[in-house]
C-alpha cells in the first residue's frame, strides 16, 4: 500500500515540479495584471504576424508529414526494397540531430554560395517551412509503423480476395486500423512544429514582422525586457498545443485509448 | 474446376513448391494434406493469387488466371486466423464483398441475412469480431467468403486455431454446407483425420511435391508410398514391412506364422484399446483391439502373446 502511494506521489511530484509548476508560473506571470495587458501584448502587429507565421508553418508541415509519414510507414512495413533498413534509420535522423545543425545545413545548402542558393529560400518563409518539416518528420512514421506491424497483412489479403482494389483496401481496412495512431502522430507533429525554435531560428534571419515565428517572438520579447509580451505569447503557444491534445483525446473513442 | 500445372514457387533458397500439378473437379471438396512446410498453404495461396508462382499456370473454370490479381479471380478465401475486419461488425464483415461490388442495398441486406442464418450467426450481426468465440469468428469468415458467390472456396487451415471439440463440429458443419452449396472447395490441413472426414479427394503433399492424390478410402487402403502410409494413419514399421495397428492380431498360442511379443502397456481409449508390444528382437509395435477382444484374451502387462499380421504392406525401392 505504502509503496503504491509512494510511487504515485513520486510520479505526480516529478510531473508537478518539471511540467505543471513552470507552466503554471508562466500563466500566473501572464495574467497577474489581469487579462487586459496580456491581450494587448498578443495583439500587437508583430505578435499577430508571428502567430500567423507559426500557423502557416504548422499548416504546411503537419499535412506534408502526415502524408509522407503514412506512405513511409507503409513502405517500411509492407514492402521489401533495397535500402529499407537505411531508410528506416534516416527517418529517425531529425530526432537525433540538433535542430541548430539542421538550420545550418539548410543555410549552407540554400544560402548565398550554396549548391541550391539564390532562390529566396533562406531568411524567408520557404526556408522556415523546410526546417519545420525536417524537425517534425519522424512522428507520424514512428506512431504508424508498430500498428501496421501488429495488424499484419491478413486483413488486407482478405479484402483483396473479396475484390477490393488497393485504394479500397487502404480506405476501408488499413486506414481504420491506423487512424488513431496517425492522429497521435499528428498531435506530436503539431506540437513539434509549433514549438520549433533552433532550426527556424538559424534559417529565418529573425526579421520582426517578417520571418519571426511565435517561438522566436517569445525570445525576442524576453530579450527586449517585455515580460508580459513574452509570457503572453508563450501562453498562446501552450494553448494551441493543449487544444490539439484535448481535441484528440476527446474525439478518440474510449475503447481505443492506449 | 481448378487446374494447377507445374507450379514452382521459391522463397529465396527455399523451394516451397517443386513442380506441383493438381486438378480439383467442379463441385468437389478436396483436401491438401501434409506436414508444415510441405507447401500446401503456398499452393492454396497461388490458386488464390496471393502468391505469384515462379513457374506454372493456374486455370480456374477454363480461364488462365496465372497473371490475374486476386481481386479478379472470384475466389473466396478463409484464413486460419480469421483475418476478421476488426473495426467492422459481423454484418459489415459479411457485407464487405457485396459493398465493394456496389450491389443494391436491398440485395446486400437480403444476402447477408441469408448467410448469417446459414452460418448460425443471425443474432450476432451487430457484434464486433472481438466479441465472438473462435468458432463464431471462423463461421463469419466463411460467410464473408461465400457472400460474393465465389467460383471456388479456399480454406487455409480454417479450424487450426480452434479447440478439438469445436474443430470437429465445424468440420461436420462444413461438409453439410458443401453438400448444400456444391461450391468447388479446397481445404488445407495438416490433420489427416480432418482431411479424411470432410474431403472427397485428398492430395498428400510433402516437401513441395505431391505424394498421392486419391479418395480417402483408397489413400488409406492403397497408400502410394511409405510417407503416405505413415501420414494418413498410425503404422508399425518392422524392417521393410508396414502394418496398421488394427491389422495386428494377437493370439495366446503360437502357430506357424506368429511371432512372440510381450505386452508392455495397455492404453484404454474408450471403445478401443491400444496394446503396446515389444518383440523378443527388441522391435516395438502396437496393436489396436476392441475392449471385448482385450477382455477375451485377458491381456495383462508383462504377458507373452503371439503376433500375426493380418495384412501388411511392403513398398518397392
Amino acid at each position: 500500500m505504502i509503496g503504491k502511494y509512494a510511487l504515485r506521489f513520486a510520479a505526480l511530484g516529478y510531473l508537478g515540479a518539471l511540467l505543471a509548476a513552470p507552466l503554471g508560473y508562466v500563466f500566473w506571470r501572464t495574467f497577474r495584471h489581469g487579462v487586459g495587458p496580456a491581450w494587448a501584448a498578443v495583439t500587437t502587429p508583430d505578435a499577430l504576424h508571428a502567430l500567423k507565421v507559426t500557423l502557416i508553418l504548422t499548416a504546411i508541415a503537419v499535412p506534408a508529414n502526415t502524408i509522407f509519414g503514412i506512405l513511409a510507414a507503409l513502405a517500411i512495413v509492407r514492402h521489401r526494397f533495397p535500402g529499407a533498413g537505411i531508410f528506416n534509420a534516416v527517418v529517425d535522423l531529425p530526432l537525433a540531430l540538433s535542430p541548430v545543425v539542421v538550420g545550418l545545413a539548410l543555410l549552407v545548402l540554400y544560402g548565398r554560395g550554396g549548391w541550391l542558393g539564390g532562390h529566396g529560400v533562406v531568411f524567408a518563409l520557404p526556408g522556415m517551412v523546410l526546417a519545420t518539416i525536417f524537425v517534425s518528420l519522424p512522428f507520424v512514421v514512428r506512431e504508424v509503423v508498430p500498428v501496421l506491424r501488429e495488424i499484419g497483412t491478413e486483413q488486407e489479403q482478405a479484402a483483396a480476395t473479396l475484390g477490393a482494389s488497393t485504394i479500397q483496401t487502404f480506405t476501408r481496412v488499413t486506414w481504420p486500423a491506423i487512424r488513431w495512431a496517425t492522429a497521435y502522430g499528428v498531435v506530436l507533429t503539431t506540437a513539434r512544429a509549433l514549438g520549433e525554435f533552433g532550426a527556424v531560428s538559424v534559417v529565418s534571419g529573425r526579421l520582426a514582422g517578417k520571418t519571426e515565428s511565435l517561438t522566436l517572438y517569445v525570445q525576442d520579447r524576453y530579450q527586449s525586457f517585455d515580460e508580459v509580451g513574452a509570457y503572453a505569447s508563450a501562453v498562446v503557444l501552450a494553448l494551441i498545443a493543449m487544444t490539439t491534445l484535448i481535441l484528440m483525446t476527446t474525439l478518440k473513442p474510449k475503447e481505443e485509448t492506449r | 474446376m481448378i487446374e494447377a500445372r507445374g507450379i514452382v514457387k521459391r522463397f529465396g533458397d527455399f523451394t516451397a513448391l517443386d513442380g506441383v500439378s493438381v486438378d480439383v473437379p467442379s463441385g468437389s471438396l478436396t483436401a491438401l494434406l501434409g506436414p508444415s512446410g510441405s507447401g500446401k498453404s503456398t499452393l492454396l495461396r497461388v490458386i488464390a493469387g496471393l502468391e505469384t508462382p515462379d513457374e506454372g499456370t493456374v486455370v480456374l473454370e477454363g480461364e488462365d488466371v496465372t497473371r490475374i490479381a486476386p481481386q479478379e479471380r472470384g475466389v473466396g478465401f478463409v484464413f486460419q486466423h480469421y483475418a476478421a475486419f476488426k473495426h467492422m461488425t459481423v454484418w459489415e464483415n459479411v457485407a464487405f464483398g457485396l459493398k465493394i461490388r456496389r450491389r443494391p442495398r436491398a440485395e446486400v441486406k437480403q444476402r447477408v441475412s441469408e448467410l448469417l442464418e446459414l452460418v448460425q450467426l443471425a443474432r450476432l450481426g451487430d457484434r464486433y469480431p472481438a466479441q465472438l468465440s473462435g468458432g463464431q469468428r471462423q463461421r463469419m469468415g466463411l460467410a464473408r467468403a461465400l457472400a460474393v458467390d465465389p467460383k471456388v472456396l479456399l480454406l487455409d487451415e480454417p479450424f487450426g486455431a480452434l479447440d478439438a471439440r469445436v474443430r470437429k463440429e465445424l468440420r461436420l458443419w462444413l461438409r453439410r454446407l458443401h453438400d448444400e452449396t456444391h461450391t468447388t472447395t479446397v481445404i488445407v490441413t495438416h490433420d489427416q483425420e480432418e482431411a479424411m472426414e470432410v474431403a472427397d479427394c485428398v492430395v498428400v503433399m510433402n516437401a513441395g511435391r505431391i505424394e498421392q492424390t486419391a479418395p480417402p478410402r483408397e489413400l488409406y487402403d492403397n497408400p502410394a508410398n511409405e510417407f503416405v502410409m505413415s501420414f494418413v494413419g498410425p503404422v508399425n514399421r518392422l524392417g521393410d514391412t508396414f502394418i496398421r495397428p488394427h491389422d495386428v492380431e494377437l493370439l495366446l498360442e503360437p502357430n506357424g506364422s506368429t511371432q512372440e511379443a510381450m505386452v508392455q502397456r495397455l492404453v484404454h481409449l474408450g471403445f478401443e484399446v491400444r496394446v503396446e508390444l515389444v518383440r523378443d528382437d527388441g522391435e516395438t509395435l502396437s496393436a489396436q483391439l476392441t475392449r471385448e477382444q482385450v477382455e477375451a484374451l485377458e491381456l495383462q502387462v508383462g504377458q507373452i502373446v503371439y503376433v500375426r499380421p493380418m495384412r501388411q504392406t511392403v513398398f518397392s525401392s
